[in-house]
């Protein structure tokens, strides 16, 4: 049922020699809500705008419906763009904003005035008609940039960053409205954000880029309880990362013990990461779990308390709901399921270490490792 | 008003400065184009008195109006191309644009007498070819080429600052929207150039309307402008009553033609300037 709306094959490009996309290759179905998520600089925007046909890319090939689209100018693409910052015609009224594309297309203007209302009402915006655009707040603002940009009935929207400028509140309220207004259009929605939880509440399919490339490519649960690599999982929430060596199928080792996981098709012995989510941590009595450490810090979060936990000098981050103090020893339970294992990657070892979560603790940390040893 | 208060001392020097070289010598120019030149009584002579020099006037607004177009025709693609290079380019030939401006008025002038005249350097190279020497001085179409030549910087100027600061991303709206290059410039960047073209025009056309010595070195006695009339009047014919109406008269002239202007112009302009 679902098709193929867009690809990307291979994409590179290069701005004065430096490469900003290396090999982008990617899939996209058409009704799809799918976002490009990654850090700035990452290469999302570049990729979202030879989408949009703002930029040629160096090499390789963009498909729409199976149709290269390389040379196809900006204005001639199904395609319409919100930008950042909305750039809304400040000569023009809200009207005349949205009606823009229409005119530009020669539609008669009854039509106009029926389908402007029509997407007035689809970004909740009736009687804006004859504001000014410049007296607009953020939010509404914002409203009218998908609204000039849907009225089009383009075949896919292009976002870019649309909520960066609006505040938290606000942010949350639109995150729920382009939901609502992308399964009412029904058509694919690509959507480039550096927010992680606006990209894992909103998509189908969260595609996360570093350095010029795409690092996974999944539903949000994936990206969240498979992280491909140690980047993905560091950038995806938070998260402990370990070195271990995968014994065997199901079967991985690190400080120095086997514990059961859900993970098989790594070579024996093989060096790997392991990723255990600060949340998936049970904490029992000392002795009662399979590992017992000590508290180093504890930070009250509202729904949790952020409790750092020191194991044989490597610190955990462990998100529970229960206190425990600064100074207390506490066991812990990891079920296979609560076990993540990755193959090594050019980020091993760069992130999920909390050791540097409160420096003021290291002295303890050394003396402790050496009483636990 | 309130709320500046306590800096407001710091606009005395400009104050005193307006009063002293502004608005005195304006009540003095309204109180000599009221007077008699011998009486020193109160008359409406010399406004009356202006009629005689209807055509003048007409001729200066016509000449510095054709100015005024040309240097926007010319200078609305120039201020275009040079707000799309690159920043390092823009610097170069904003300076480029500006270099003529650091020569002396009079200076460039004379430089196009010694270029148009009937033995200058252009008719040299065409007598030369064994041609006819052209009538290149001394004409209308002199007159308004000096001008456009010294005003043109003023054209530039004023719309390479408003054309530099479109957001490139409201261009790549109306591309995402379906404008072809042609579409995008009339639909969107052309509105959004208006304040650039009004400042540009007033810029233009009231130093040309008022100028005397481009029509002076480059016209003839058929190219008489007001400005050189005014200045007969206080240094030949000595009737400094007159040439204070016809400048009082000029003023008013000028501020009717920026009114129509901004009146053309001026509702996109209202919604830009929020």
């Amino acid at each position: 049922m679902k098709k193929e709306l867009i690809k990307l094959e291979n994409l590179v490009m290069e701005f004065d020699g430096q490469r900003v996309l290396d090999n982008v290759s990617l899939s996209i179905e058409n009704g799809r809500f799918l976002t490009l998520l990654g850090p700035s600089g990452c290469g999302k925007t570049t990729t979202l705008r030879i989408i949009g046909g703002f930029l040629t890319p160096t090499s390789g090939t963009v498909l729409f419906d199976g149709q290269p689209i390389n040379n196809v100018p900006a204005y001639k693409r199904q395609i319409n763009t919100v930008f950042q910052n909305y750039a809304l015609f400040p000569h023009l009224d809200v009207y005349d904003n949205i009606a823009f594309g229409l005119r530009i297309a020669g539609v008669k203007e009854p039509e106009i005035d029926r389908r402007v209302s029509e997407m007035l009402s689809v970004v909740s915006l009736n009687g804006f008609e004859n504001r000014s655009v410049t007296a607009l707040s953020g939010g509404q603002q914002q409203r009218v940039a998908i609204a000039r940009a849907l009225i089009n009935r383009p075949k896919v929207l292009l976002l870019d960053e649309p909520l960066g400028a609006l505040d938290l509140r606000l942010r949350k309220d639109m995150q729920n409205e382009l939901k609502r207004i992308q399964q009412e259009v029904g058509i694919t929605f690509i959507y480039v954000t550096h927010d992680q939880e606006e990209a894992l509440s909103m998509s189908d399919t969260v595609v996360v880029m570093d350095s010029g490339r795409i690092q996974q490519v999944g539903t949000p649960e994936d990206i969240y309880n498979e992280p491909a690599n140690a980047y993905v999982a560091d950038f995806i929430g938070e998260s402990n990362i370990l070195d271990g060596i995968m014994k065997s199928d199901f079967k991985v080792n690190f400080f120095g013990r086997d514990f059961d996981c859900l993970d098989k098709g790594f070579a024996p012995d093989e060096p790997v990461d392991v990723v255990i989510r600060p949340e998936d941590v049970d904490i029992v009595a000392p002795g009662a779990g399979q590992l017992t450490g000590t508290v180093t810090n504890v930070t009250f979060k509202g729904v949790h308390y952020d409790t750092i936990v020191n194991f044989s000098g490597f610190k955990w981050l462990i998100q529970t709901t229960d206190f425990n103090a600064e100074g207390s020893r506490i066991g812990i339970r990891l079920n296979p399921d609560d076990i993540h294992v990755m193959h090594k990657s050019e980020y091993s070892g760069m992130f999920g270490d909390y050791s540097s979560y409160s420096a003021e603790y290291d002295e303890i940390a050394v003396a402790e490792e050496s009483e636990e040893e | 008003m309130k709320r500046n208060s306590g800096k407001s001392w710091l606009s005395v020097p400009y104050i005193v400065w307006m009063l002293l070289f502004s608005i005195i010598p304006l009540c003095i120019v309204i109180y000599y184009a009221f007077t008699d030149s011998l009486t020193g009584e109160f008359t409406f002579s010399n406004i009356t008195g202006i009629l005689d020099y209807a055509t003048i006037f007409l001729r200066s607004i016509w000449l510095s109006v054709a100015a005024t177009i040309i240097c926007l025709i010319i200078g609305y693609p120039v201020a275009y191309t040079i707000a799309r290079c690159k920043p390092r380019t823009q610097r170069m030939l904003q300076m480029l644009v500006m270099l003529p401006m650091c020569m002396s008025f009079l200076l460039r002038t004379l430089a196009w007498v010694a270029l148009l005249e009937d033995t200058g350097i252009i008719n040299n190279i065409i007598t030369s070819l064994g041609l006819q020497p052209l009538p290149l001085i001394r004409n209308s179409g002199a007159v308004i080429l000096g001008m456009v030549y010294n005003y043109l910087p003023y054209m530039i100027l004023p719309l390479y600052t408003v054309i530099s600061k479109i957001n490139p991303r409201l261009i790549e709206a109306a591309e995402d929207l379906g404008c072809s290059k042609a579409k995008t410039f009339t639909k969107v960047i052309l509105p959004l150039s208006v304040p650039g073209i009004i400042s540009g025009i007033t810029m233009v056309f009231v130093p040309a309307v008022s100028t005397f010595y481009i029509s002076q070195k480059l016209g003839s006695t058929g190219t008489v402008m007001v400005g050189d009339i005014i200045e007969s009047q206080f240094k030949g014919a000595y009737n400094p009553n007159l040439g204070a109406a016809m400048s009082l008269i000029l003023m008013i002239l000028i501020f009717i033609c920026i009114g129509i202007t901004n009146r053309v112009a001026g509702d996109e302009e209202e919604v830009m300037m929020p």
